[in-house]
């Protein structure tokens, strides 16, 4: 053996074993006590570091992450709990040999059938949530054809053919969305696979070369949310940025009517977003998660 | 050639044996067919590579302390974090496990001489060798490195985007490496299949080597596709073919099916080997058996076999995967492993934990593959990786499972180091190393996973329109750091070791299977003498004829809160 | 052996299984291929070894065999060769000619050829790995 890699403990006697047992089931319990009503008010629900976001999907989408948080959290601190507990616990005390347990059956099934049930449950919860997420709408009241390129976004506007914003890099082409109205946005690449991804919208989807994705957007909360490229797509790709601004539905479709071009189409929607936005102060920049919107 | 005969009972312990007389030094190094020094030679390789690996990590996180950094260049940083992950995932942590550990022990814990081709074993390590060196190699040549990320992806990977030999080099690397570890699968199955000393019945080996088995198989039937999809790949950057090219009829997306059906039982491929390690070292320091035996080993053929079917849990943002099947069968891998962990603190409970540096190691496991393993399960659900792919978020999550890999490797070094050398390695040192790696991993991801909940991409050089980010990433610097400094503290005790003592003796430990039962270091095709096996605990039963036998409490519900009381009758 | 055989066929057939399973449902091809590949490859040793499963009595491995049951010759196994090394040489060769020209091929392949060939002598004149 070697020397000094322990320090020895004294051996507690049956009876403090005995207290300390009950002392933690009483710990327990008032965990349980205090973690209730928590869980059973949904406005106090901490976010565990995400936000709601701006559309349907998005606080959806923050909903199913708090309650993977609280599972996770119990599960995880119940399990770490113990292994600390054990740990500290039965640390040795004499040069013993202890109890040779290899096997108690009802524990093996038990540990083995509840975690079955979780993962059943959050399998359902995920469905739940998951379907309405990527089904498509029939007739979306408004289109948008994204198309990714190394290292730069092209917006264009289906039946609106003058209309399109190309930028690449740092010039953060705008990409202009309704608010309150179904947006399908098909998504495409010219050369390498891209990432699509709107932090505000709690969702990412891969723009690739061959293959046209289309997910439908409903925005519900007007700004505009600076996003960028996720997926590594060469030398520039922490420089591809974009920007994507919401503006109430009334003023994209008039704008998309007056516009001449791109551009014009862009300055109106951003002073659309100005107007807009000086009403609803709160909401014109929410990247930040100060969003106060509990759905 | 060696002629070998079975030792013939414990009782013999000066058994007369032909020492080897092989060549010595270099020659002996280039020659060697025997797996102890073949599995060294890994360890030490891979040892390099993880500080090879992690100094690409050191500069990785400096870069990203400031928002703009200047440390390299954009075009540095892809090369680096390329070689970072390829380093860690191809040339340091599967190599570590099935071709260093498992090469030395796997052969002694069943009781064989050697491993069932030792030429090829041989070969293995050349091969893996010479697959390191031209991986590296890319940074010499015109172009620099690979910089398509460590998963390769196509068309990024093709002829147009990275044009450079650097590719190809990494290519090369690939198919070196995909073979040596082949060949090894091919060795662990079949010297585990055929060599077994007598009464060392399947359901009586070691839970690690249960383990290299399963990983030997899993190699076995992961591998080969990627070795395909890679030739395809040379084949569409050299030969002229379009399978990977959308422009002219091919699909991108294969590539993605093709290294991820390799990549996620890879991902067990690299973790079931330090599953096993943590699974030897519980029990022995807590003097008990490994709780539910039996369970972990069908634990860990049912991760193995639901391993082949989640692979496109990787690719729920193409928009082009049937969701609800990989995310359900991701869901139904988290059982086994949550069995495991149970097990594990079982085998604890009601134990007499002495807390060496590897009893520490294996804790840490523990604490920081659980944060791994919960936040793997959230990934799991596709509303909630739309949410987070490609972020930090992903980037912390495979850190905390890689970093508890790391943890769990320097316990199967601080375990099994006195049985390869003889000597100890520094408690002391060891169980700093231990704070500061254990402390350093979390501090290293938990800000991750905030930076990816606020949208930070993954692979960004700079981030230049998010100054808010800088905090959290030089807090996960620090941490990184706190990483490097464990392992440079490690290359201190293992070289400082060199010069102590060997005072190990075969069984520091009062350990449980056949490698502690021979000399340390064990002698030319491993044993002198052998016990009769009975159990899974060979060496326990013969230093402990009159221990308490084992027991299934079958009948006892209170025994989990009370197993003190029978701890020492 | 028996042991070994259920391990792999079990193996194979899950994944076989799951492979029928996911191409039904979702009708893609190149993840269906690989999973019923995968099973056929589970399966196949598996019946290899089941087939002499039935064949041969139990291996003192398989069985509460003392452990002088195993006494005696278990193999000859090759105390040092220098031919790997000259193989994983010639291989990487090989692999550097992918990049650098077809030229290093010149040297790879005869490496590669007389390694193979004094490793088969080597085997032969000791009897190698018989087992």
């Amino acid at each position: 053996m070697l020397e000094g890699v322990n320090d020895p403990v004294d051996n507690p006697g049956s009876g403090l074993v005995r207290s300390r047992t009950s002392r933690t089931r009483r710990n327990l319990g008032l965990a349980a006590l205090v973690l209730t009503p928590l869980l059973l008010s949904s406005c106090t629900v901490p976010g565990f570091g995400a936000a709601s976001g701006v559309t349907d999907a998005s606080h959806k989408t923050y909903k199913l992450w708090q309650g993977f948080m609280i599972t996770g959290l119990i599960v995880g601190g119940l399990t770490l709990f113990l292994i600390v507990y054990a740990a500290l616990r039965y640390r040795r005390k004499s040069d013993a040999i202890p109890r040779q347990t290899q096997y108690v059956t009802w524990i093996e099934i038990l540990y083995t059938v509840i975690p079955t049930i979780i993962v059943g449950v959050l399998f359902y919860v995920t469905i739940v949530v998951e379907n309405p997420e990527v089904a498509r709408v029939a007739h979306p009241p408004a289109k948008i054809n994204v198309v990714a390129f190394q290292w730069g976004w092209r917006f264009s506007y289906p039946g609106y053919p003058n209309i399109s914003t190309v930028g690449q890099t740092t010039q953060n082409p705008v990409m202009v969305m309704p608010v309150g109205e179904t947006d399908a946005v098909t998504l495409t690449s010219l050369d390498v696979i891209h990432g699509f991804y709107v932090k505000e919208f709690n969702y990412s989807e891969y723009a690739q070369p061959g293959v046209t994705n289309r997910f439908d957007v409903h925005v519900d909360t007007v700004g505009s949310y600076q996003s960028q490229c996720t997926q590594l797509c060469g030398l520039y790709h922490s420089l591809m940025y974009f920007k994507v601004v919401a503006i109430p539905a009334a003023d994209y479709h008039a704008c998309l009517t007056s516009a001449s071009d791109g551009p014009t189409f862009v300055a109106c929607a951003e002073k659309a977003l100005a107007t807009a936005g000086s009403q609803m102060t709160a909401n014109v920049r929410p990247t930040q998660g100060a969003l106060s919107h509990h759905g | 050639m060696v002629d070998v005969l079975e030792p013939q009972t414990a009782a013999h312990d000066d058994h007369g044996h032909d020492e080897h007389h092989g060549p010595s030094g270099i020659m002996n190094w280039l020659t060697s067919t025997d797996h102890k020094v073949i599995g060294l030679n890994y360890t030490v390789t891979s040892i390099i590579m993880l500080v090879i690996g992690g100094a690409f990590a050191m500069l990785i996180r400096a870069q990203l302390t400031t928002p703009n950094g200047s440390v390299v260049t954009l075009a540095q940083y892809n090369e680096l974090f390329t070689m970072h992950g390829s380093v860690m995932i191809y040339l340091f942590a599967g190599p570590f496990a099935f071709g260093g550990l498992a090469n030395y022990m796997v052969p002694i814990q069943i009781g064989a001489p050697d491993m069932a081709f030792p030429r090829l074993n041989a070969l293995s390590y050349w091969l893996y060798l010479t697959g390191s060196i031209t991986m590296l190699l890319g940074f010499a040549v015109a172009g620099g490195a690979a910089n398509f990320g460590w998963v390769g992806y196509a068309p990024l990977s093709d002829a147009l985007n990275a044009p450079g030999a650097g590719a190809d080099l990494w290519i090369g690397a690939l198919l070196l490496t995909g073979f040596s570890a082949i060949f090894t699968g091919v060795n662990l199955v079949a010297t585990i299949f055929y060599l077994r000393a007598p009464g060392m019945t399947m359901f009586r080996m070691p839970i690690f080597t249960w383990n290299m088995l399963v990983t030997g198989i899993l190699i076995l039937l992961a591998f080969p596709v990627l070795t395909a999809g890679l030739v395809m790949l040379y084949a569409d950057r050299h030969f002229g073919t379009h399978i990977y090219d959308a422009n002219h009829g091919g699909v991108p997306i294969l590539w993605q099916n093709i290294f991820w059906f390799w990549g996620h039982p890879e991902v067990y491929i690299l973790a079931l080997p330090f599953f096993g390690m943590v699974t030897e070292i519980i029990p022995v320091f807590s003097r008990k058996p490994l709780f539910g035996y039996k369970g972990m080993v069908f634990a860990t053929i049912a991760i193995a076999a639901l391993s082949t079917g989640v692979w496109a849990h990787h690719m729920f943002t193409t928009g082009t995967v049937l969701l609800p099947f990989f995310s359900f069968m991701t869901y139904l891998i988290s059982i086994p492993t949550g069995i495991k962990f149970f097990n594990w603190i079982g085998s604890m409970w009601g134990g007499q934990i002495r807390f060496t540096a590897a009893m520490l190691f294996a804790i840490g496991f523990l604490i920081t593959f659980l944060i791994g393993g919960i936040t793997g399960i959230i990934l799991a659900s596709p509303p909630l990786d739309f949410f987070t792919h490609d972020t930090y978020f992903v980037v912390a999550h495979f850190h905390s499972v890689v970093m508890a890999l790391v943890i769990g490797a320097m316990a199967g070094l601080y375990y099994w180091f006195p049985k390869i050398t003889g000597r100890f390695l520094n408690e002391r040192i060891g169980k700093a190393q231990f704070w500061f790696l254990f402390l350093g991993s979390t501090i290293f991801t938990m800000p991750g996973y905030l930076l990816g909940l606020k949208g930070m991409p993954r692979r960004m050089a700079v981030y230049t329109l998010h100054p808010e980010w800088q905090h959290l990433n030089t807090l996960s610097s620090v941490g990184a750091w706190m990483i490097g400094f464990s392992t440079i503290l490690f290359v201190i005790n293992a070289v400082k070791t060199t010069r102590s003592p060997k005072t190990a003796g075969p069984n520091p430990w009062d350990a449980h299977t056949l490698e502690w039962f021979t000399t340390s270091p064990p002698p030319h095709h491993n044993f002198y003498a052998l016990p009769n096996i009975r159990s899974e605990r060979p060496t326990w039963d013969y230093y402990h004829p009159d221990a308490p036998a084992l027991t299934h409490d079958d009948h006892d519900p209170s025994h989990m809160p009370n197993a003190a009381k029978g701890a020492t009758k | 052996m028996k042991t070994e055989a259920r391990l792999l066929i079990g193996l194979g057939v899950f994944v076989l299984i799951m492979g029928i399973v996911y191409g039904i449902w979702s009708k893609e091809l190149s993840g269906t291929v690989m999973l019923i590949g995968t099973g056929i490859l589970g399966i196949f040793p598996g019946l290899y070894y089941r087939y002499w499963s039935k064949r041969m009595a139990g291996r003192p491995e398989d069985t509460d065999a003392p452990v002088d049951a195993g006494a005696g010759f278990i193999g000859s196994f090759p105390g040092s060769s220098i031919w790997p090394f000259v193989l994983g040489m010639g291989c990487w060769l090989m692999v550097l000619a992918l990049v650098f020209g077809s030229w290093l091929a010149v040297i790879a392949l005869p490496t590669i050829t007389f390694a193979l060939a004094g490793a088969t002598a080597e085997g032969r004149r000791g009897g190698a790995a018989s087992h």
